[in-house]
């Protein structure tokens, strides 16, 4: 990068329309000093991002995540644990549980590899005690689910049970 | 332990003596962790969100993970200290967000951390510090991590990591941020390759203060975008050693060149900031932040002698509605806020009459 310094900071017009630029760039070429001022419009039609490179990462994502992954597919794919929608992830970019990653494997890769600048696997740090393994998260998770949704249809009997399970299945060290 | 009384202090991060703190703030380095067997936030229920409170609230207090942890649930907690917790840059916004769904934040009264829970994730433990301190924010949100993680089992898988909700954080769920002032480079109009050979390199930048791609005060926030396939210490080291000592150097470039070759418009600037924050008798908001960058720059480029770094950082937060409603003990609008902020920073600035 090569930077070029005394640009003034004052307020200019596009070199292009009269609209204030909003965009200024100082370019050496063969010794020749060449400033750009430029609109946004003037600058997206000169190959310079603006204005969308500043958006939450949120709001990026849910845009790359429509933008890849084409329009949405006849029978939408359903997280069997959580019954999230693969369409509704869509919308908000927002995961329902730790299952969905397994739910959504096939379309969620080609998107996570993009989204982190090809990583596909985890390095790094693991979990010091080495937590519960994966399938002991996964049937806790539907445990859980299991009780969340007699809860929701007042069946307290089947609550109870259910929570003295997940009690001792947490109890018990692998 | 009120939030009162951690609004009188400065705050660790903004100390103003951590190492390049003339260019560079604070660092700060968050983990975003889940707990297993539970939906993620968004999709647990009432009963859910409330147990996987609990649970975290147990741990994390009686982890003993610094002499004195304030432990704030953000149901009950008036708008104005939400608003408050926001401006300390303890919760985002969207944790500030009034609702009566169960979270919560935990923060040392040093406030070297804050621990939010069952924001997007159930858990995001952050660590701030003053100036470069990348490697040592990073060695105690391991240590806050390490601790939480004896009594709490994480949603962990072997091929992506830790599972958070959005897969823009899985992997190590680590965010590295620094949070620079960069007012040479926007005085020479560089300021905006700067943005784009970050976002080239997969940075964020962000405006500190200021929706969107405002960055009042010339105060940006530079973070790192991917978590999945490189390990933590790869991502700190590229940020310690690569990224914020060529920012550094950047503005360090422009400093001088203003110094160079405008120093009279650059002494202009500095005394005209000086002039109005002594003198005014109501000031704005984005006014204030714009005067405090130019204040800023003269301090460190020795120009003026009449202020210091820390009451400057400290006008830069305390400026701030909340902060202002606070210090005010009543709430303020319009033109009385303004008149309050004048009258505050006269104060601070040793110019009250």
């Amino acid at each position: 990068m090569a930077l070029v310094w005394g640009a003034r900071a004052v307020k200019k017009l596009c070199d292009k329309c009269n609209h204030p630029a909003t965009v200024h760039e100082v370019e050496i070429v063969k010794g020749q000093k060449i400033e750009k001022h430029l609109c946004d419009d003037h600058a997206r039609e000169e190959g310079i991002a603006v204005g969308e490179d500043y958006k939450p990462i949120n709001e990026l994502l849910t845009n790359f995540v429509k933008m890849h992954s084409g329009s949405a597919p006849a029978h939408d794919l359903v997280c069997d644990n959580c019954g999230m929608g693969f369409s509704e992830f869509r919308e908000n970019s927002l995961l329902g549980c730790p299952q969905c990653y397994i739910a959504f494997e096939a379309p969620l890769s080609p998107l996570l590899e993009r989204a982190q600048d090809n990583g596909t696997h985890h390095i790094g740090k693991v979990p010091q005690r080495c937590g519960i393994g994966e399938r002991r998260q996964e049937q806790l998770l539907r445990m859980r689910n299991r009780l969340a949704e007699a809860v929701k249809s007042e069946d307290f009997e089947l609550a109870a049970r259910l929570r003295d399970d997940i009690s001792q299945f947490e109890g018990v060290v692998e | 332990m009120t939030l009162g009384r951690i609004m009188t202090n400065a705050g660790e991060w903004l100390r103003g003596a951590g190492p390049r703190s003339d260019v560079v703030l604070s660092s700060r380095v968050r983990l975003a962790r889940n707990l297993a067997g539970f939906p993620f936030v968004s999709r647990s229920s009432r009963r859910q969100r409330e147990e996987i409170l609990e649970r975290c609230r147990d741990q994390i207090m009686n982890g003993q993970l610094a002499e004195n942890v304030l432990w704030v649930g953000l149901v009950e907690c008036p708008q104005v200290d939400c608003q408050l917790l926001v401006e300390r840059h303890l919760i985002s916004r969207q944790h500030a967000r009034a609702n009566d769904l169960a979270r919560a934040v935990a923060v040392d009264t040093n406030e070297t951390f804050s621990i939010m829970v069952n924001e997007e994730d159930h858990l995001r433990i952050a660590v701030l510090r003053s100036g470069v301190q990348l490697a040592e924010a990073f060695e105690q949100v391991n240590r806050i991590d390490n601790i939480i993680e004896k009594k709490l089992d994480y949603a962990f898988s072997k091929r992506f990591g830790y599972l958070t909700a959005c897969p823009t954080n899985v992997g190590t769920g680590m965010r590295v941020s620094v949070m620079l002032h960069l007012p040479a480079l926007k005085l020479t109009g560089e300021i905006d390759k700067v943005r784009r050979a970050a976002r080239d390199i997969h940075l964020a930048v962000r405006g500190l203060f200021g929706e969107g791609s405002e960055a009042h005060g010339d105060l940006y926030q530079i973070s790192n975008q991917t978590t999945l396939g490189r390990s933590e210490q790869e991502i700190l080291s590229e940020f310690e050693h690569t990224v914020v000592p060529q920012i550094i150097a950047y503005e360090q470039q422009a400093r001088q060149a203003l110094l160079q070759q405008r120093s009279v418009q650059l002494d202009d600037k500095i005394w005209r900031a000086w002039a109005i924050l002594t003198q005014a008798r109501m000031l704005g908001s984005e006014e204030v932040l714009t005067l405090l960058s130019h204040l800023r720059l003269g301090v460190n480029l020795g120009r003026i002698q009449t202020v210091d770094i820390q009451t400057i950082n400290e006008l830069f937060l305390l400026s701030q509605p909340a902060h202002l409603q606070k210090i005010n003990g009543s709430a303020m609008e319009g033109a009385a806020r303004r008149q309050g902020r004048a009258e505050l920073i006269r104060r601070r600035l040793g110019a009250a009459d």
